[in-house]
């Protein structure tokens, strides 16, 4: 080999750029809509997030002002319900894969898993709907929580099977060769050792289904003021916002957009919490 | 088989039993009998019958596959974590069957102590933490005597000097010795009876290797020490006893100085002078 063919070093230097930039504009074409959408939100909704939308509840049809206190209130409450629920669930279970179980069972329940995480969630709405909804006669929060909390449990569940099969196998072996019982190795030192990826996981789930509007129109259904019961109807922001957005009313649609831009910031700040506990994972394994 | 639910304290008041005193010299901790051991249908040990000599150090050397790893772990049971294990014959502990079915394997490792081939602190925890974490997680609350028993443990492991300064740091920042030694100090910690090592030095510098084959002389004035290890030197080094696998069968077993000047088995010789593994 010689360096005499130097045109074939000048084409492939073409070629290199040429695919970096197509790569460069397919991510830009990636990250576009996300800037768009937050832009939009900004324009539209800034306008109308005050303390009022805050702190009150929502005013009459043409009647100026009001807030949307009920509903961030009720997405708060129906997150505790539907964490309450799924993140023993789903922590318990993704322990189940990755530390117990023989491998055949372990494979068909992570299928299972991945297949509940592809079931639209609006399904999960309609499968609460007729299983709690119509048997207890009544919309309720319960209801709510229990739909997002299954839509929560594969999540979480794959989530911390994957960062509890990452801890390596040399700590078990450590606390188990001290005469730590098994399940304390597990809960001691597995899962202190992953717990930063399980929180992400726990978070990431809650900041998915905090967005989710399908599977609360059968269950939570919503309401215009305070939920005093949880067996009750209760507002949640997603549904307040759908419910805002189709009505013909012009200051409905100003606290749409507020909602809309409330909802995906607070989404926003979970993410941002995630990439910070996550900063430090090279130096602590997970 | 007289107590299998002894606590840590009790552990920890009474010294380890002293040995039958019915045979004759030397005293034995373990007395394995006949140990076969199968993972699913392939056989990693046949047939072994070896008595392990107290506050010695015997070393088992072998090829790579030999079996000396399962062997070192099933005298505290943790080759039990892989699964479709099978034993047979049996292992006495100071005259009690480890593999008895009222035993429970977490008491058999809390008097068997181990250290691994890989240093492997949690790295979660402090360096202090790491070295009373056993205590901690079998119950032991007294701050006072995990305290006392965290310097003992750091000064028998000769790396009090080195970290009495920096005990609220993570173990993970020590150097590869250092933390192999926190390995240690962590094991003796919970006052077992006997230490095994499976291949303690292998992953660490010529210097740290020093350090640690001086505290493992150290140390066998108050434990049994059984160690793995691929480095023939060390073995011809550090150890009283030295054991020859090949193949899961036990080839040969006496007294160091036999076992390298005048094997009495050819393949023996034959591993010991590098002709093969």
């Amino acid at each position: 080999m010689r360096f005499e063919r130097a045109h074939h070093h000048t084409w492939r230097k073409i070629k290199s750029g040429l695919v970096s930039t197509i790569a460069f504009v397919s991510a830009l074409l990636v990250i576009a809509p996300l800037g768009l959408v937050f832009f939009h939100l900004l324009v539209n909704g800034a306008g109308s997030v005050n303390w009022d939308f805050f702190t009150k509840l929502p005013a009459p049809v043409g009647a100026a002002g009001g807030g949307m206190v009920n509903a961030i209130v009720g997405t708060l409450e129906l997150l505790a319900l539907a964490g309450a629920i799924g993140i023993p669930v789903g922590v318990l279970g993704g322990i189940y894969l990755a530390e117990y179980g023989s491998a055949r069972i372990n494979s068909i329940l992570r299928f299972l898993a991945d297949v509940l995480n592809g079931i639209p969630s609006i399904t999960w709405g309609v499968v609460v709907y007729g299983l709690v909804v119509l048997r207890f006669k009544g919309f309720s929060a319960y209801a709510g929580g229990l739909a997002l909390s299954l839509i929560m449990i594969p999540l979480i569940l794959r989530t911390t099977e994957e960062v509890v099969l990452l801890v390596p196998n040399g700590y078990r072996e450590a606390a188990l060769a001290l005469g730590v019982s098994r399940w304390k190795t597990i809960v001691h030192i597995v899962m202190k050792t992953a717990s930063k990826g399980i929180i992400t996981g726990i978070l990431l789930a809650l900041a998915r289904v905090g967005g989710e509007t399908a599977p609360l129109l059968f269950t939570a259904f919503g309401n215009r003021f305070w939920n005093h019961s949880l067996s009750q109807p209760i507002a949640a922001l997603p549904l307040q916002i759908f419910t805002y957005a189709i009505s013909p009313y012009d200051d409905w649609h100003r606290q749409a957009w507020a909602g809309a831009l409330v909802l995906v910031t607070g989404v926003f700040c979970v993410n941002v919490i995630v990439r910070v506990l996550t900063r430090g994972r090279a130096a602590s394994v997970v | 088989m007289t107590t299998p639910e002894r606590t840590v304290m009790e552990d920890v008041d009474q010294p380890a039993e002293p040995p039958p005193a019915d045979e004759s010299a030397p005293a034995c901790t373990f007395r394995v009998k006949n140990l076969s051991i199968w993972y699913g249908e392939k056989r990693a040990i046949d047939n072994v019958t070896l008595d392990i000599v107290s506050n010695a150090v015997s070393a088992i050397i072998g090829p790579s596959g030999c079996g000396k790893s399962t062997f070192i772990r099933a005298l505290n049971r943790m080759h039990e974590l892989v699964p479709k294990t099978r034993v047979e014959g049996t292992v006495l502990l100071h005259g009690e069957d480890l593999y008895s079915n009222d035993v429970d394997p977490a008491i058999v490792r809390r008097r068997v102590g181990m250290v691994f081939q890989k240093s492997n602190p949690f790295p979660t925890m402090s360096i202090g933490e790491n070295v009373i974490v056993g205590l901690r997680l079998n119950g032991v609350r007294d701050r006072k005597f995990l305290n006392e028993r965290l310097e003992k443990s750091l000064r028998m492991a000769a790396l009090w000097d080195e970290v009495k300064d920096d005990l609220h740091k993570p173990g993970t920042s020590l150097s590869g010795g250092q933390q192999q030694r926190l390995c240690i100090a962590r094991a003796l910690a919970v006052e077992p009876e006997v230490l095994l090592m499976d291949e303690p030095c292998s992953a660490l510098d010529p210097i740290a290797t020093a350090k640690i084959e001086e505290l493992i002389y150290e140390l066998k004035a108050k434990y049994t020490i059984v160690t793995v290890t691929h480095n023939m030197q060390q073995a011809g080094r550090i150890s009283d006893y030295t054991a020859f696998f090949y193949l899961g069968r036990l080839i040969e077993f006496g007294p160091t100085t036999k076992i390298f000047t005048n094997p009495s088995e050819r393949q023996t010789e034959d591993y010991i002078t590098g002709r093969f593994g």
